[in-house]
């Protein structure tokens, strides 16, 4: 396909190509018939050509002049007035042209004549073929299906007058009256499309009614030109004998006249549609105020603003409550907002003001009168979010009863629409603070991973295993392992009442008391003791640590161990294929915190064989609940460890975790739990 | 879901626990222990409609043990399910605490000592 460019260019050629063309055979015409040449030139090649003047100048124009849009109503008839301007300029000199040499043989030549009158000719195509197409933006702005056909029917006709033409029908001919009546009548019809009109402001539209009286002047100027060319009797080619270009004229006058009456008419309604264009662009604004990146308070200038334009308010104040109270005024002192509020004498008006409305809101209620030197009436709307007052939006008038029902309509939606853009600004900084939380806990979780043993000792002695999985980001669970002797291992499993990060922070605690006491205890009683008093400097009043420690000798095979309130960890005796509870007495670490703990601590010492086991776990487990709130239980644990205790550790570890998860049933875990399993060799 | 029932008798406070304790409402029976403990010096707590408590709950009962002692209130629970009592258990605070099975016994033990 052409490009538009190229498109514009080829029509401009055309039309000056299509121009020297016709004048040149007009004339050569003229001079046949002045000479009695005996050349067979058809008297219809003038005519072609002046059709592909029209066509091309209607080409060129389509491409050059745009849509039409309400913004540059403006501008399409500036461009009208400015050809209109350049054309008659030139109509002009031909004009000086005769008044020159009125008298003399040149202006009497009919060579001469006809030259000037294909000038004449070429800027009247110009300007109404330019005009035309002006008018048909105008008319299909906002156009219908309707319009659209009926348009098209209409510039169909008028090529059809363009052939019509070729065939030499003499004006005022019956032919040639049926065609102007025919199309004139369309014309008609098209020219009550005016749509435009009632987006121009006062301004705007008085611009337009002289544009549009110029370009009719303009129009009378042609017209009187062509009829002076006319009454000579020396044309070859009369351009009022064309159907086309009459009715061309008859419909550019129409709409222009049309045009002019309405707008005319147009002008007292202006300032109420201006006015209502106002109301959309200020909701437009404060609904997008948020979204821009602009604060609460801008929109509250926004809200404070476009209120008192649209009900012409004299003074105005927005009270908004909160951390930071705001109290934004326009036309009044913060001390006169002061007097206006006593000077109320509606109650429900009262009530919004001092920030007191629940749910209901009243809208006939919130315009009152004031018993105030300055002012007489007043409106007053609550600013509401999430069925919460925040604020009141009071607008005043120096006349009495000032307002009425529809502007409490316009102030009550711009409430809503800057209340929502408030909350939405809450919800977003609300959402930026919850990712900003998200992160940190992010983090708090890698920074508790790294607690927990990554690697757990392994040895010639015994295979070790754990798991722990927290129900929130972190958790309170904790195990750990160390050796501080040769074959003297000291093991660890503990869990810190409640869960989430308090939990995490006296697990951490936990840690550290574990690695510094560990070293150097000797027996697990010693260091429970130890612990209590430790984590009872630091830990709450109402938390506590369970946890059950053991010191395993692998050269003795034995394990000692101490349970301070943790749930009994489970044992199995490979020679008798029984497991059973180590569920000596103890007390959870921080409950009391005296002298007296150590009298509720009790070890016991066990001699384990190869192949033994030690299962430790948390309340976690034990306490999961599946669907129906059944409890998993140390019994559920047990007999799932029974089944699979000939498993490789690794593999047991994981068949005891999928048994829990199949019992829960898809149930969401709600508390940590954590598992560590250790087999002797 | 927690539903604590707040019953003052001639010479005690008869609090009742329902449902289930956990971290969130832990605190409705902090609170009703706390006005318990401000304004009676003996406390009878029935947790036989108790199904469940978690730690947090338990370290409800646990920040109160020092300051009951230290002023002398009696606190007497009773009437717990097997589930919660081992639960107690477990955590050692039987030597703590006075628990007995019904409220007969509760009472004998809240006017007897």
């Amino acid at each position: 396909m052409l490009s538009e460019k190229l498109k514009i260019r080829l029509s401009f050629l055309a039309g000056i190509l299509s121009w020297l063309l016709f004048t040149f055979f007009d004339l050569y015409l003229l001079f046949v018939d002045q000479y009695q040449l005996n050349v067979d030139l058809s008297a219809i090649l003038p005519q072609i050509f002046l059709t592909t003047l029209v066509l091309s100048t209607l080409s060129y124009y389509r491409y050059t002049i745009t849509k039409a849009d309400s913004i540059n109503f403006i501008d399409l008839l500036w461009r009208v007035f400015i050809t209109g301007l350049v054309t008659t300029i030139g109509s002009l000199f031909i004009r000086l042209f005769f008044y020159i040499f009125g008298n003399s043989t040149i202006s009497e030549n009919p060579f001469t004549v006809n030259f000037l009158y294909n000038i004449l000719v070429g800027l009247v195509v110009v300007y109404l073929v330019s005009t035309f197409v002006v008018w048909k933006r105008l008319i299909l702005y906002q156009k219908s299906k309707n319009l659209i056909q009926l348009w098209g029917f209409f510039e169909y006709a008028l090529l059809g007058s363009l052939i019509f033409d070729l065939f030499g029908n003499k004006f005022l001919s019956v032919n040639f009256n049926t065609a102007l009546i025919f199309l004139g009548g369309l014309g008609i019809i098209l020219a009550f499309n005016l749509k435009w009109i009632a987006y121009l402001n006062f301004k705007q539209k008085w611009k337009s009614i002289l544009f549009i009286i110029l370009s009719g002047i303009y129009l009378y100027h042609f017209l009187l030109n062509l009829m002076n060319f006319s009454e000579t009797g020396a044309l070859n080619l009369d351009l009022l004998d064309r159907a086309y270009f009459v009715s061309l004229f008859i419909f550019i006058i129409l709409y222009a006249g049309i045009s002019i009456l309405v707008t005319l008419f147009n002008l007292p309604t202006s300032s109420v549609f201006e006015r209502k264009l106002q109301e959309a662009i200020d909701f437009q604004k404060l609904s997008q105020s948020i979204p821009a990146g602009q604060s609460a308070e801008q929109t509250y200038d926004i809200l404070l603003e476009s209120s008192m334009s649209a009900v012409f308010a004299d003074a105005a104040w927005l009270e908004i409550n909160g951390e930071e109270p705001i109290l934004l005024t326009r036309g009044v002192t913060t001390l006169t907002v002061k007097d206006i509020k006593e000077s109320v004498r509606q109650d429900f008006i009262k009530k919004i003001l001092s920030q007191q409305v629940s749910n209901e809101f009243a809208p006939s209620k919130v315009i009152g009168t004031l018993n105030h030197p300055d002012f007489k009436s007043i409106i007053a709307v609550p600013v509401m979010v999430q069925n919460e007052q925040i604020g009141s939006l009071a607008l005043l008038q120096e006349v009495g009863d000032a307002f009425n029902r529809e502007m409490v309509d316009i102030i009550t939606t711009f409430v809503n629409q800057a209340s929502i853009s408030i909350e939405n600004f809450h919800l977003i900084r609300e959402a930026l603070d919850n990712e900003r939380y998200k992160e940190q806990l992010k983090i708090a979780k890698s920074v508790q991973k790294s607690l927990l043993p990554s690697v757990l000792e392994r040895n010639d002695c015994f295979e070790i295993e754990a798991y722990s999985m927290a129900a929130d980001e972190v958790g309170g669970d904790y195990y750990d392992i160390i050796e501080p002797s040769k074959d003297i291992f000291n093991l660890i499993i503990g869990d810190v009442s409640g869960k989430g990060t308090s939990a995490a922070f006296n697990m951490a605690q936990m840690r550290g008391i574990f690695h510094s006491l560990a070293q150097d205890v000797s027996t697990p009683k010693e260091f429970i003791t130890k612990a209590n008093s430790a984590i009872g400097r630091c830990l709450e009043k109402n938390s506590f640590i369970t946890a059950i420690f053991f010191v395993i000798n692998t050269r003795e095979k034995k394990f000692c161990y101490a349970r301070a309130g943790h749930c009994p960890a489970m044992y199995y005796s490979a020679s008798t294929g029984n497991i059973t509870l180590l569920e000596k007495e103890g007390l959870g670490l921080g409950i009391l915190r005296n002298s007296q703990y150590n009298e509720y601590v009790q070890e016991e010492t066990i001699n384990y064989q190869p192949g033994d086991l030690l299962l430790l776990y948390t309340d976690g487990i034990s306490e999961a609940k599946n669907e129906y709130k059944k409890q998993y239980g140390a019994d559920g644990l047990k007999s799932s460890l029974q089944n699979h205790i000939n498993a490789p550790l690794s593999k047991l570890k994981d068949m005891l975790i999928n048994d829990l998860l199949k019992f829960l049933n898809g149930n969401k875990l709600d508390d940590d739990y954590t598992l560590t399993i250790v087999r002797f060799k | 879901m927690v539903e604590i029932n707040i019953q003052a008798e001639s010479d005690y406070q008869l609090i009742e626990v329902r449902g289930e304790v956990d971290a969130s409402s832990s605190i409705e029976l902090d609170n009703a222990l706390k006005s318990a403990a401000e304004n009676y010096a003996k406390i009878l707590i029935n947790l036989s409609k108790l199904e469940y408590i978690s730690s947090a709950g338990l370290g409800v009962f646990i920040s109160y043990l020092e300051e009951l002692k230290t002023n002398d209130i009696k606190l007497v629970i009773f009437g717990l399910q097997e589930k919660v009592r081992e639960v107690f258990d477990i955590l050692g605070l039987q030597h703590l605490m006075n628990i007995t099975n019904n409220k007969e016994e509760a009472q004998a033990l809240l006017n007897g000592k």
